[in-house]
């Protein structure tokens, strides 16, 4: 086992490990109470591979995530009241009540955001990577993606691209040991993760991802070769997720007992064990971190709840970037939306007063409109 | 003023930016070395070097994915696909990603990244190098879409497109690379998004005309003029997306009666939407119904005579013209190849 970082380091980590945890058992909460919406993919159990890796980054780093994404937020420093305000659809969220689950983003934070579709992020990492070495600046870009992201076409181009251009980035599989419900060796030919970029000139390197030492010390190593050697270096961190893969998941595909073997293993209290064990704390000061994270998980549901929807009037803005002499025909907006909008919707009482002023009457050619229905149903899931 | 090639104008329009804005970088499949396929990077990685112009491999999605990175934080891409067609090995990255995340993630970011491409039939290239699908991204909300006809609108939506900060998809025509016309002389000969181009005035009939079609509908302008004695009023919006929606409607307004030529299909095509636009906003001007001129719903077939029936020419424009004057057969789409009533 690689040494501990010094006190307050390890006490960070095990606090944000700790964070990450309540925050997404909160938001299981909060999702079965359909205060939010859409899909919910929990990352619980692949705290250490999340804390170990990120805390191998500078401030400067990018961060690019998937649509499992809450704990990248979070363990970038974005305030878990912004991260469950999106959970929660609310302004205040870290994409303005926009993006959701899978598309959180903090760009002061260099987290480049959550993705929803499997293997997008990579070439975007690849391209961030790009500007940093363009720039002239140090800056690396630790790209994660899940297991079966690596069956994905962008996982081939994209490495290709980043070793044939000597991009910094540090690919990043997360192998929970499952695509969705499809287990590793029913979806990948190879299932030594690691190798799969020899062969597009991207060398590997393993980690324990429930080992939160284990896995900042490989990963630290990989972000100091790809940061002084500009080329590009793959991870691949062995996890489990305990839940399922999104709230929607019976858990067919795999048994209890996989399930309990490896919840035996789980990264949190390993690791409070051994800070326990090596006098970085004691019993007393682990439950005082517990407690506080609580407050802290409470205060961000106290805040989603109280945080505003979008207005009905924002529904248009930031579809383009609009200059000043911006001009002609951008978004078909109809007559008949117009006049919704002049109506507050029920429940939305502390919405700000409707009016058009803030929308570019580039966007605002009205249109005579024909009917228009919304289904809000819960989604069945499907990707 | 100057004289030059459609892909001369481009060629000067990257080089004015790339030389204007550090930021500005090229990236795209054989652009570099090669000279561009359609040659219009011709020059300029002897210019500016492998920092700024980038050949890449074959990975379509990964190479839009680059620019849309790259755009993200601080760098103004340009990347060319070779023809429109691969661009559907980057739908992902365009639609999904690059017209998506400006609002996905309210604004924080933008996404100032131009995705160059060649459309149109008429090399015998068959039915995975020849189609016009600006629709498809007309479809997309977040995307910009030019559509430039000369070369003189060529060089400035190009350089207006770098300059723009959301993400552009440019179409430009393999036939119209060889075309001559006359550029305005400067670094800022800047063509704005959003405004329509007459190509041509008259008070008979409005003949819109998209990409190559502009010049095919003026054409066939003239032969009305000389054949007929029709004055028809020819239009080129130049942007899809913001569309010159107003000047359209004015001139049908003036005219009462409009065609809209395309070369693309005719099933959800730019036509059937401006059609619709043309429908909801002017219906009590209008004095026909709208017509529209497209090219034939088939894949593009190899053989030239079957060809050069699948997309409009001249002939079809000015039928589709008369027909909006109760002059000859009425109230159809003209599909190139004269299937009309399939759709």
């Amino acid at each position: 086992m690689p040494d501990l970082p010094e006190p307050d380091r390890a006490r960070e980590w095990l606090a944000t490990m700790m964070l990450i945890r309540r925050f997404e058992e909160r938001a299981g909460e909060m999702y079965a109470r359909a205060r939010i919406g859409g899909f919910l993919h929990l990352s619980i159990g692949e705290e250490a591979t999340i804390v170990g890796s990120a805390r191998a980054l500078r401030e400067s780093d990018y961060l690019i995530s998937t649509y499992r994404s809450h704990g990248h937020a979070l363990v970038r420093g974005t305030p878990p009241e912004n991260v469950m305000a999106e959970l929660f659809g609310r302004v205040d969220g870290c994409s303005h009540g926009r993006g959701g689950s899978m598309h959180m983003f903090d760009l002061a934070r260099r987290f480049m955001g959550g993705y929803g579709i499997v293997g997008g992020n990579l070439p975007i990492a690849a391209g961030i990577a790009l500007a940093s070495d363009y720039q002239g600046t140090e800056d690396i870009t630790l790209c994660t993606f899940g297991d079966g992201a690596s069956n994905q076409g962008t996982f081939g181009e994209t490495l290709n691209l980043a070793a044939l251009w000597r991009l910094p980035v540090v690919f990043m599989v997360t192998n929970n040991q499952f695509g969705m419900g499809t287990a590793l060796r029913r979806h990948s030919a190879v299932t030594d993760l690691q190798r799969k970029g020899e062969s597009l000139g991207v060398p590997g390197m393993r980690c324990d991802g429930m080992d939160v030492l284990e896995t900042h010390a490989v990963v630290a190593e990989a972000v100091r070769r790809v940061r002084e050697d500009r080329r590009p270096v793959l991870v691949e961190a062995v996890t489990y997720r305990f839940r399922g893969h999104s709230m929607a998941d019976p858990e067919q595909y795999r048994t209890k007992e996989e399930v309990a073997h490896w919840r035996t293993r789980d990264p949190i209290p390993a690791f409070a064990a051994a800070l326990i064990d090596q006098g970085v704390i004691d019993e007393a000061e682990r439950e005082r971190i517990d407690a506080e994270t609580q407050a802290r998980v409470d205060a961000a549901v106290e805040f989603a709840e109280a945080s505003p929807f979008p207005a009905p009037e924002s529904l248009y803005d930031d579809v383009y970037a609009l200059a000043d002499q911006a001009r002609g025909l951008y978004s078909l907006e109809t007559a008949r939306e117009r006049a919704d909008r002049s109506q507050p919707p029920a429940g939305s009482g502390d919405a700000p007063p409707p009016g058009d002023s803030e929308i570019p009457e580039q966007l605002t050619h009205a249109l005579a409109a024909g009917e228009d229905s919304h289904d809000h149903e819960q989604p069945e899931e499907a990707s | 003023m100057a004289q030059m090639r459609y892909r001369e104008a481009l060629n000067a329009g990257l080089r004015e930016e790339l030389t204007r804005d550090e930021r500005v970088i090229l990236i795209g499949e054989d652009i570099g070395v090669f000279g561009g396929a359609f040659k219009v990077t011709s020059g300029l990685l002897e210019e500016f070097g492998e920092r700024r112009v980038r050949d890449t491999p074959i990975s379509e999605n990964t190479i839009v994915g680059v620019g849309v990175g790259a755009a993200m934080t601080g760098l103004r891409p340009v990347v060319e696909l070779m023809t429109i067609n691969f661009s559907l090995l980057a739908f992902d990255q365009i639609v999904n990603h690059a017209a998506h995340i400006h609002y996905m993630f309210g604004g924080q970011v933008n996404v100032p990244l131009v995705v160059r491409m060649p459309q149109g039939a008429g090399h015998q290239l068959g039915p995975t190098h020849s189609h016009c699908l600006e629709a498809l991204f007309l479809h997309v909300p977040g995307l910009l879409v030019a559509v430039p006809a000369t070369a003189a609108d060529a060089k400035g939506l190009l350089k207006t497109a770098i300059r723009d900060e959301n993400p552009v998809i440019f179409i430009e025509h393999e036939s119209l690379y060889a075309v001559r016309g006359e550029v305005p002389d400067g670094d800022e000969h800047l063509v704005p998004f959003g405004l329509a181009r007459t190509v041509r005035e008259g008070s008979d009939v409005t003949i819109v005309g998209i990409s190559r079609m502009a010049l095919t509908a003026e054409r066939a302008a003239q032969t009305l003029a000389d054949d007929h004695g029709v004055h028809a009023e020819v239009i080129d919006p130049r942007t899809l997306r913001p569309l010159d929606l107003d000047t359209i409607l004015a001139s049908v307004r003036r005219t009462n009666r409009c065609v809209i030529v395309e070369e693309g299909w005719p099933h959800g095509g730019v036509g059937a939407n401006l059609a619709a636009l043309i429908g909801e906003q002017a219906f009590d001007d209008l004095d026909a119904p709208v017509q529209r001129v497209t090219g034939a719903d088939v894949p593009m077939p190899y053989a030239k005579p079957l060809e050069d029936i699948a997309y409009p020419h001249e002939p079809q424009i000015v039928r589709a013209a008369l027909s909006t004057l109760s002059r000859g057969a009425a109230d159809a789409t003209h599909h190139a190849a004269g299937n009309a009533g399939a759709a």
